[in-house]
């Protein structure tokens, strides 16, 4: 299969190398190319080498292109608009070359590999709000679910709440719990499936694609997750979960 | 009298060497408020340029402009290349097909290139950058009866612009980080630009 490739462009070669390292290590299947410094090897960007560094990262799959700040946005955004099947990610760059790594690795498209960078803004320690599935279909009408029933006046009122999702509770058994690769693995894991999957841990709650919000949940070792899927793959995105869990995530 | 392709690259030499001895004072506005190496990349950036012409020199104002273009942005480094060259390829197709440019076309060079460095920039009249000088001159350029007029009005609309940018605040490139403390300095984007259409409206009057 051939997946979305990712540019790091950056003012700074050591800059550029370093992003690259960290997202590749989520990512082993991804070609992630560095694109940092000036031809004479000072700070400053490139605009030949980020064209050529596409065209390496471009397995078919097409490109995503981040970037520091400045003269690297624009000389992205003219390398942008000379290539085929070729997006800008506006993105933190280390957050989101990470984020777009992992959403790469999945198989996602380069327009999806972009949102997932984008994404990644202001992800790490919030309850994100983009755990909610509010894209469960609505139950068939008169219908009565458990967990829909509210009572109000002695009366059972049938509401048109999304049916309840199934949920395991698992204790972590591997060290540094959902932590950076553990984190990549399970949103891996969790992209091909057609559930939406919550993980739960105190009061937060996160995505299970997102790694970054995986990873800001803090669970760690010995800790309890409740996992909650939504979706016609629900059953199997909660029996994955809890095979990686018992596997140590591969550890 | 019009402005010819031999015009264009004799007036894009006289620009290297405007920009050779403006360099130390570009990379002292520029570390004033940004990080310092607009002049250095300017120089190198035209110098490069030169080095083009000498492998083949272009034989129509838009190949000029478009050489010129295509230099900057491989060989500039810092974010004067994306917008200058970007400034240049607007140019260079507003004049497409024109064997000699008049007030009218080079008027409408300018309006390009104006074009051009907002779409790339992003930035507005008052965000202390190079639009500062560019935008004025764009707009007093229109009232130049021949190539060297127009030019000689943008030249000076474009000092008084960049001359305007001192007390600014930036709210666009390296400077924007830096808030209230970028007031008082001018914007060496701005200066380059109104040291760039002087010398043409210089080549333009001989």
């Amino acid at each position: 299969m051939s997946r979305v490739g990712l540019v790091v462009v950056s003012h700074s070669a050591g800059l550029a190398a370093g992003v690259v390292e960290v997202a590749a290590q989520m990512a082993p299947d991804v070609t992630v190319v560095a694109a940092g410094g000036t031809a004479e090897g000072g700070v400053g960007t490139d605009f030949d080498a980020v064209v050529a560094a596409i065209e390496q990262a471009d397995g078919g799959a097409g490109v995503v292109v981040l970037y520091d700040l400045g003269s690297a946005r624009m000389v992205a955004e003219m390398a942008v608009e000379v290539a085929d099947n070729t997006r800008l990610a506006d993105a933190p760059l280390v957050e989101g070359a990470v984020a777009a790594a992992v959403s790469a690795q999945g198989g996602a498209d380069v327009t999806e590999v972009a949102h997932a960078a984008e994404d990644a803004a202001g992800v790490p320690g919030s309850t994100a709000p983009e755990v909610v599935p509010d894209d469960a279909p609505p139950p068939a009408e008169g219908t009565v679910l458990a967990g829909a029933i509210d009572v109000a006046g002695g009366m059972s009122v049938a509401i048109g709440k999304p049916p309840a999702p199934a949920e395991v509770v698992v204790t972590l058994t591997n060290e540094i719990g959902l932590h950076a690769r553990p984190a990549a693995v399970v949103a891996r894991a969790l992209t091909g499936l057609d559930a939406t999957v919550t993980i739960h841990f105190k009061d937060a709650a996160a995505d299970g694609r997102s790694v970054l919000a995986l990873m800001a949940l803090g669970a760690r070792g010995g800790d309890q997750v409740r996992v909650t899927a939504v979706g016609p793959q629900a059953g199997e995105a909660l029996r994955t979960f809890q095979d990686l869990a018992e596997s140590n995530f591969g550890e | 009298m019009g402005c010819t392709a031999a015009d264009l690259v004799a007036a894009i030499h006289a620009a290297a060497t405007t920009i050779a001895e403006h360099r130390v004072e570009l990379i002292q506005l520029d570390r004033a408020i940004g990080d310092g190496d607009h002049g250095e990349n300017l120089d190198r950036g035209f110098k490069a340029v030169l080095a083009a012409f000498e492998q083949s020199t272009p034989d129509s104002p838009s190949a000029v402009l478009k050489a010129v273009a295509t230099t900057l942005i491989s060989k500039v480094g810092g974010a004067a290349g994306p917008l200058y060259g970007t400034a240049f390829l607007r140019a260079s197709a507003a004049v497409k097909d024109k064997a000699e440019l008049g007030p009218a076309e080079v008027v409408e060079a300018l309006t390009a290139a104006l074009g051009g460095v907002v779409a790339r920039g992003k930035a507005e009249p008052g965000d202390k950058t190079m639009v500062d000088a560019l935008d004025p001159a764009v707009k007093a350029a229109a009232a130049g009866d021949s190539v060297a007029q127009a030019l000689a009005l943008a030249a000076d609309a474009a000092e008084e612009g960049a001359n305007g940018t001192v007390p600014l605040v930036a709210r666009k490139g390296r400077a924007s980080y830096l808030g209230e403390r970028s007031a008082g300095h001018l914007d060496p984007g701005a200066r380059s630009t109104a040291l760039l259409l002087r010398t043409f409206a210089e080549v333009a009057a001989r």
